[in-house]
């Protein structure tokens, strides 16, 4: 599980992909050139070091909407999210029926998600309950919010797999709030991981703003689960350093001292001063990324700003598995 | 050929479908070591052994959506629904999930699997064992809804919604489980999805029914067929997508509709074929096109008499059907 240094360099690169990425979706909707953007700011480390803890493409992933950094290392594409941030022709994951962030791709083994919260986790359950039954050597990963925990799908299906000891990983992404609900009016413990304890798993808290940490923790999990032992529960801490998304105003709910305080725990400071400490990382490097990172970023933006917006003439397919074209 | 029940048709198929294809696996509440409450699966546990016919957690949604999961993996669930009257928790997964997996990826996912829920009343159940929820999956684009009438078709069609890409709703008239009897080959044959069936022919008049009231519409024919009445009856049996040309063929030649369900009447699957008859009939239409339905309360009452009031009969639908005849 020792990770090299070249791969700590990258983790720490797709964290900073992501961030600049999100950050232009931003930039983006605020010049009025795309409809909607939901973020995964603040969020990066968790995901960069759950992504890192799998075996990407074999493994099974069922994600919520702020993995952004999470499906980046998966092999989506700055490309693919601005096709997706502008609904254009081409747009991978759903032919740019669904909103920007709500992710598929087939080939890593990433699953389709919808919008009402949780209902990925049944679906990782489903997944586990397959690879044990096929006796394979596989695990799944699936995300989501700390408010997804309040649901009865991620209850059931946390129950599912700690009955049949199934190789799932439960990753909470515990980012404080639930578009405006703080987490003590989610639940009346400490942490989500405290509810594994009433339901027969493992349940570990992580700070989620130090990639190696959460890379660490769920490669234990993910051994774990290869191993026969089962699922097991991880929260991630974090903060949401951005509004839900950009239809919300987080200044009605939340204070600017408190988010400022928030964005000295940012993943990305976290990260960087760990590899600088081990002197992996420095200035000149940094400013290589950066440009490297707009650059992509900048390519993504003309690319989608040519692509033609879909035919109207597809919208009617595929609604059933006889109507899909492939190849 | 041998005659069976409705029951032992329908294990028939699940005994088949099992032997046929590793992939298939049962998922439901009591199907193990009990054989399911109405012993559909007798014998299944024994046979196949608990990891393919697997006693879920007292908890539908997970059912289903532990089923979807397993799907998107390449097995092929068939999960039950204890009565279908309990499927609602399983709403979301079924309705956001199952049936739009495949448009909002595109066609990059899809969830082969069978839904498999007793319906309907007469039996005693009251308000919440009695309940047809149809016309509430017949609304959704993605699902396919299936409801056999008689051992044959109940056979054939669930070995073909065993095998269909895509997600099946597959209703069973509970009161007919033991009632109904009829010949059924021993080996594979299948009855495909989609088309409706004419099994009586007449002049007079057309009325549409599935299920039990097809059941009971073929006794009603034969009494009105005594009074010099002509009835051709049309058993729907695939609700979604609906067989529009059959429909039409047969209101096209008897110039007269009924459409007869144990549904509320409001909202219900007969206002869809009303309105195709409505607009594709209309110049051969010699009558308004009548609906024989349960009456708009919540569900079946238990008490037999207000049981007795709820439900459409044989004598409730031949009168119906003398009062169109005479119009």
């Amino acid at each position: 599980m020792k990770l090299s240094n070249d791969i700590q360099v990258e983790m720490y690169w797709m964290m900073l992909l992501s961030r600049r990425l999100d950050e232009r979706a931003w930039v983006l909707h605020r010049q009025g050139k795309i409809a909607f953007h939901i973020s995964g700011i603040g969020q990066e480390a968790a995901q960069v070091g759950a992504a890192f803890a799998l075996r990407r493409g074999e493994d099974w992933v069922t994600p919520y909407y702020r993995d952004l950094a999470l499906m980046l290392c998966l092999g989506y594409t700055p490309r693919d999210f601005l096709l997706a941030l502008s609904g254009k022709q081409g747009e991978p994951t759903s032919g740019a029926r669904q909103m920007p962030s709500h992710w598929s791709m087939r080939k890593a083994n990433a699953v389709s998600h919808s919008a009402p919260v949780a209902t990925q986790c049944p679906h990782a359950a489903g997944i586990g309950l397959a690879i044990k039954m096929r006796k394979e050597d596989k695990v799944v990963l699936t995300t989501l919010g700390e408010g997804s925990t309040s649901q009865g799908e991620w209850y059931e299906a946390v129950n599912w797999a700690a009955i049949h000891h199934l190789p799932v990983i439960f990753m909470v992404e515990n980012n404080e709030y639930a578009i405006s609900v703080p987490a003590d009016k989610q639940m009346a413990v400490a942490s989500s991981a405290d509810k594994a304890c009433g339901m027969g798993l493992r349940g570990i808290s992580v700070d989620g703003t130090d990639v190696f940490s959460v890379y660490r923790t769920v490669a234990e999990a993910v051994a774990d689960a290869r191993a026969g032992k089962g699922p097991t529960l991880i929260e991630a801490r974090m903060y949401r350093l951005t509004p839900h998304s950009s239809d919300d105003d987080d200044r009605t709910y939340r204070s600017r001292e408190e988010v400022e305080e928030a964005k000295k725990k940012d993943p990305l400071t976290v990260g960087r001063r760990i590899l600088e400490e081990a002197g992996l990382l420095n200035q000149a490097k940094i400013d290589e990324m950066e440009m490297r990172a707009k650059e992509m970023v900048d390519d993504a933006v003309k690319f989608a700003e040519q692509a033609p917006y879909p035919d109207v003439a597809d919208a009617m397919f595929p609604v059933y598995a006889e109507e899909v074209r492939r190849g | 050929m041998a005659e069976i029940t409705m029951i032992d048709a329908i294990r028939q198929a699940m005994d088949d479908e099992l032997a046929r294809d590793e992939n298939v696996f049962i998922v439901g509440e009591d199907v193990g070591k009990r054989g399911g409450v109405f012993r559909a699966t007798v014998g299944l546990f024994d046979k196949y052994g608990g990891e393919r016919v697997i006693d879920s957690p007292l908890a539908e949604l997970s059912i289903v959506g532990v089923g979807i999961g397993a799907a998107l993996y390449g097995m092929r669930p068939i999960c039950e629904i204890q009565f279908a009257d309990f499927i609602y928790p399983a709403f979301n997964q079924i309705v956001s999930e199952a049936a739009k997996m495949c448009y909002r990826s595109n066609g990059e996912w899809t969830v082969p699997m069978v839904i498999r829920a007793p319906y309907g009343g007469g039996i005693g159940g009251g308000l919440y064992h009695s309940q047809s929820v149809e016309a509430l999956f017949a609304h959704i684009p993605g699902l396919k809804v299936v409801i056999p009438s008689n051992p044959y078709d109940a056979k054939g069609l669930l070995k073909s919604a065993v095998r269909d890409p895509n997600p099946v709703i597959y209703l069973e008239p509970k009161k007919g489980y033991r009632l109904i009897r009829g010949e059924v080959p021993e080996g594979d044959y299948t009855v495909p999805i989609g088309p409706a069936q004419v099994t009586r022919q007449g002049s007079d008049l057309t009325v549409y029914a599935y299920g039990m009231m097809h059941y009971y519409t073929l006794q009603a024919a034969e009494k009105l067929a005594g009074e010099g009445v002509d009835v051709e009856v049309v058993d729907l049996r695939t609700l979604y997508p609906v067989d529009r040309q059959t429909v039409l063929e047969s209101v096209s030649k008897t110039g007269k509709a009924l459409i007869v369900h144990e549904d509320n009447l409001t909202g219900g699957y007969g206002g869809e074929i009303a309105a195709i008859i409505a607009e594709e009939a209309f110049t051969y239409l010699d009558a308004p096109v009548r609906r024989l339905c349960g009456p708009d309360v919540p569900a079946v009452p238990f008490s037999h008499p207000l049981q007795d009031w709820f439900m459409p009969n044989p004598d409730k639908i031949a009168q119906a059907m003398r009062d169109l005849a005479a119009y």
